[in-house]
């Protein structure tokens, strides 16, 4: 019995490996501290009814955001020991397994587990409030994606203490990914934490493609909206298209490695070749899902800051949307060297090149905005400023790469890692970091004060180019991607040892970043942000920071582009809106099923990783019961009084 | 769009409802979105199929197991059921709580006597020699097909939930917007199944 136990044990857990007994160790005592100072202040019931419970997209955006950074540690300790393994020449800090398994992981979580999520929590935090609305359109829904992301993130990241971690690369190609080359549990760990979560993504695409559609406020016609609501939009037309797609692909992997099939084996008839097109029909359009939204963001802070109206709104928009559009015609350009022929492969090319177009436009709209206008330098600014060199020479080294006869030399170097870590973190990590700081004061109420955030600002930065700029030269000389370890003779190491410098003083920016949070809570009553602490343009600042559950006591308007500045012009002149009476509002009631579905979904994932079929149908079942539980719950919804919309919103304001 | 726009304006203009939107119209819309992302799901899985059927690895090959006679009844059936699910709504619009109830019933019985069929036809198959694990071809096939069967026993699920709460709580909104709602989504598989009758069936014994 105690043997058998033993033997089960030493396959379940993940052991042999120091680093790994450390993590377990670490987790071990962040559980514990948890459930400890949980119980010591009696938070149980705090926690379960505003926030495990929660229908309010700003809790939700903020659950997002907050689970999103964990991940971005994780991601970035990951990205860490991969340089100190790359730092020196004949390293034996990783094994060849192990550092599979951490650029694997890299990938997943910063795609996936934290660009995704801290986008999400964006989105939730401030679409309804710039286009004045009271919610999203379907909160429930929305709180169920939110748990989907998170317990699925959860489960993809259990898969490191426990059965091992996935190593076939962040996307997974068979036959690497195939029982027969990977038969262990960390692929299915993969494909279910994505499964999981991705049915939320695609939910949340659909809710934020109705809500914008549906809840603006009167007045706000399409050309009259908020250019992130704008790039939101764009992206969840992506998501819609884009995700089924993954859903499928990942299914398909897993009925190969559990049921059997051979859609993507190498013997009887499957064709690995099918599952590089159809994950990258999803893959390619992915990374503008998540870089379209940091535009949207770009746009608000250029336009705020430099106290002028954005230059070519409609240039903008029609640029986001073309961009949404072709990027569904680009997936084959991540194989040009897999033999689909000229023809082919010119297509994949031209279309490529033809992004180049749009992103130029909206890069000339921003400077243009900034031209003559009164600009002030305040963190999420800075920011803004520095993405656009960043991302010119990222797009710069795309466009290298996009030329087929040309790729045939770059691909799978490091050139290519250069690039990509350009454009994401240039692109994707610095908007929504500009946006984290934008809207801070939105959702937490006080301001950050600058000075820790200008040290982060300024030791990422640096750290940025110290890193990636020796990785293109590197990737010239011929290094190339998944190498875990190389040689004296190769003249690579005094790059590759700069570059992990670079890696470190990002960490160090991180800290800082950690730091200034810290800062800001432990001082935030004296911190207190006012509605307006930007001088902005758009609905959301017009209402209360903290935003009220509410969001708006009275529906605005929203006649304008950048509504709210022109409001407070109307009032400068003395013009105000008539005075309209309070009404009752009607609100979602709080709900367990999302968190209780999720937890039978992880249920499941995790009975179908280990091949657990009883464990697997019981989740199954748990999510079914969950679902018809909510069919037949009418009870779903409730007004706030007038009474109590005033007190509220006397507290605020100090008056209504 | 415009008219959505439009339609929004009026409902502020009225001023009912304290400046929310009519859930059951948001509903319809989200559906449709998600209705979308199933098309996606099932080009997929009709890409798949179209790439690998004829990946047999020396298997047994799919044109040539096919039974047309069971396929055609599955058609008649499913078609049929989709006619029901559309007088069921016609019963719902004239208020007539019980004749929708009674057309929600014959709607799922001829659901589940498609199910039957496909199962039937399946375990032919399989014994055929044809299975699951055969080849890529075979996986592809089953797992199109089996899809689609899939959906409509969930579909089927559901359509015996909503019955219930009809039976509870009558004809009102919300129940309203349910009904729209799976008659919507009975139809989309009809139009699904017509896309594998021609593809699968029809395409693999000419």
């Amino acid at each position: 019995m105690l043997e058998g136990l033993k033997e089960f044990a030493s396959e379940f857990f993940v052991t042999g490996d120091p680093l790994i007994y450390g993590a377990m160790v670490a987790i071990g005592i962040t559980m514990i501290t948890i459930v400890a100072v949980l119980t010591y202040f009696k938070k149980w019931g705090w926690l379960w009814r505003n926030w495990l419970t929660t229908v309010d997209h700003k809790k939700i955006g903020i659950m997002y955001i907050i689970a999103s950074i964990i991940m971005l540690f994780r991601g970035g300790v990951d990205a860490l020991m991969m340089r100190l393994q790359l730092a020196m020449p004949n390293n034996e800090f990783l094994n060849p397994e192990h550092y599979n398994q951490v650029f694997t992981t890299h990938g997943t979580i910063m795609i996936l587990f934290m660009a995704m999520p801290f986008m999400f929590g964006l989105f939730n935090v401030i679409v309804p409030l710039q286009i004045g609305a009271r919610d999203v359109a379907f909160p429930f829904l929305n709180a169920l994606s939110f748990w989907l992301f998170f317990l699925g993130a959860m489960l993809f990241n259990l898969s490191f203490v426990i059965g091992g971690s996935p190593d076939a690369g962040w996307l997974s190609y068979p036959p690497l990914s195939e029982l027969s080359h990977s038969p262990g549990v960390g692929q299915n760990f993969y494909i279910w934490g994505i499964q999981i979560s991705g049915i939320g993504s695609l939910a949340t695409g659909i809710n934020f493609l109705v809500t914008i559609i549906k809840m603006r406020a009167p007045g706000m016609r399409w050309m009259k909206m908020p250019m992130f609501t704008w790039s939101v939009f764009s992206t969840c037309i992506i998501i819609l298209f884009a995700f089924p797609i993954l859903t499928v692909t990942l299914a398909l992997l897993f009925l190969d490695r559990f049921a059997g099939a051979h859609f993507f084996t190498l013997d009887l008839g499957g064709n690995p070749m099918m599952y590089i097109n159809l994950i990258w029909m999803w893959g390619h359009p992915e990374v503008y899902i998540v870089v379209l939204p940091a535009f949207g963001v770009f746009s608000e802070i250029v336009s705020t800051f430099s106290r002028k109206k954005l230059f070519g709104y409609k240039s903008m928009v029609f640029a986001m949307l073309i961009i949404s559009f072709l990027s569904f015609f680009t997936w084959a350009h991540h194989f040009f060297t897999m033999g689909s022929g000229a023809d082919v492969n010119a297509f994949f090319a031209v279309t490529t090149m033809l992004i180049a177009i749009p992103t130029g436009v909206k890069i000339f709209n921003w400077l243009f905005t900034m031209y003559r206008g009164r600009i002030r330098m305040a963190t999420p600014m800075m920011w803004t400023l520095a993405f656009i060199p960043c991302f010119i020479v990222g797009g710069m080294t795309g466009v290298l790469l996009s030329v087929a006869p040309a790729d045939f030399q770059f691909h799978n170097s490091y050139f290519l890692i250069a690039h990509f870590h350009q454009v994401l973190i240039g692109g994707v990590v610095f908007g929504y970091f500009a946006g984290l700081y934008y809207w801070w004061p939105k959702m937490f109420g006080f301001q950050l004060e600058e000075k820790l955030g200008k040290w982060a600002f300024w030791t990422w930065n640096i750290g940025f180019y110290v890193c990636f700029m020796p990785q293109y030269a590197v990737g010239l000389m011929g290094m190339t991607r998944r190498l875990s370890t190389y040689g004296w003779d190769t003249g690579w190491w005094e790059l590759n040892f700069v570059s992990t410098i670079g890696a470190f003083l990002m960490g160090v920016g991180f800290l800082f970043q950690v730091a200034q949070i810290a800062d800001g809570i432990r001082k935030y009553k004296s911190l207190k942000a006012s509605a307006d602490p930007w001088d902005g343009r758009t609905l959301e600042w017009s209402i209360p920071s903290p935003a009220p559950e509410y969001n708006f006591a009275i529906t605005p308007r929203g006649d304008d582009i950048d509504e709210w500045w022109e409001e407070k012009e109307r009032r400068a002149k003395g013009i105000y809106p008539p005075e309209q009476p309070l009404e009752p509002i009607h609100m979602p009631k709080n709900s367990g099923i999302p968190f209780i579905m999720s937890v039978f979904w992880f249920i499941a994932g995790f009975g179908f990783v280990f091949g657990w079929l009883w464990m697997a149908i019981l989740g199954l079942a748990g999510v079914g019961i969950c679902m018809i539980a909510r069919s037949f719950s009418y009870d779903t919804d409730y007004y706030i009084p007038v009474d109590e919309i005033k007190r509220t919103e006397a507290s605020l304001r100090g008056s209504v | 769009m415009a008219q959505a726009a439009a339609k929004h304006g009026e409902n502020h203009a009225h001023g009912h409802d304290h400046g929310h939107h009519d859930p059951q119209e948001m509903k319809i819309l989200g559906f449709w979105f998600f209705l979308i992302s199933d098309v996606i799901l099932f080009s997929v899985l009709f890409a798949t199929f179209i790439v690998l059927r004829d990946n047999t690895a020396g298997g047994p090959i799919l044109s040539e197991l096919i039974k047309m006679p069971g396929v055609i009844a599955e058609t008649f059936i499913l078609l049929t059921s989709s006619f029901t699910s559309g007088l069921a709504v016609l019963a719902m619009n004239q208020g007539k709580v019980k004749q929708l109830i009674s057309w929600l019933a014959v709607t799922a019985v001829l659901g589940a006597s498609f199910i039957a069929l496909e199962v039937y036809e399946f375990i032919e198959l399989i014994h055929e020699g044809f299975s699951f694990t055969t080849s890529a071809a075979s996986g592809a096939f089953f797992t199109l097909v089996g899809t689609h069967g899939l959906h409509v026993s969930l579909g089927l699920i559901w359509m015996i939930g909503l019955m219930l709460q009809l039976k509870k709580r009558g004809i009102t909104d919300v129940t309203r917007g349910k009904i729209n709602v799976i008659s919507l989504y009975w139809h989309f598989l009809d139009v699904v199944w017509i896309f594998l009758l021609s593809i699968v069936y029809l395409l693999g014994v000419m």
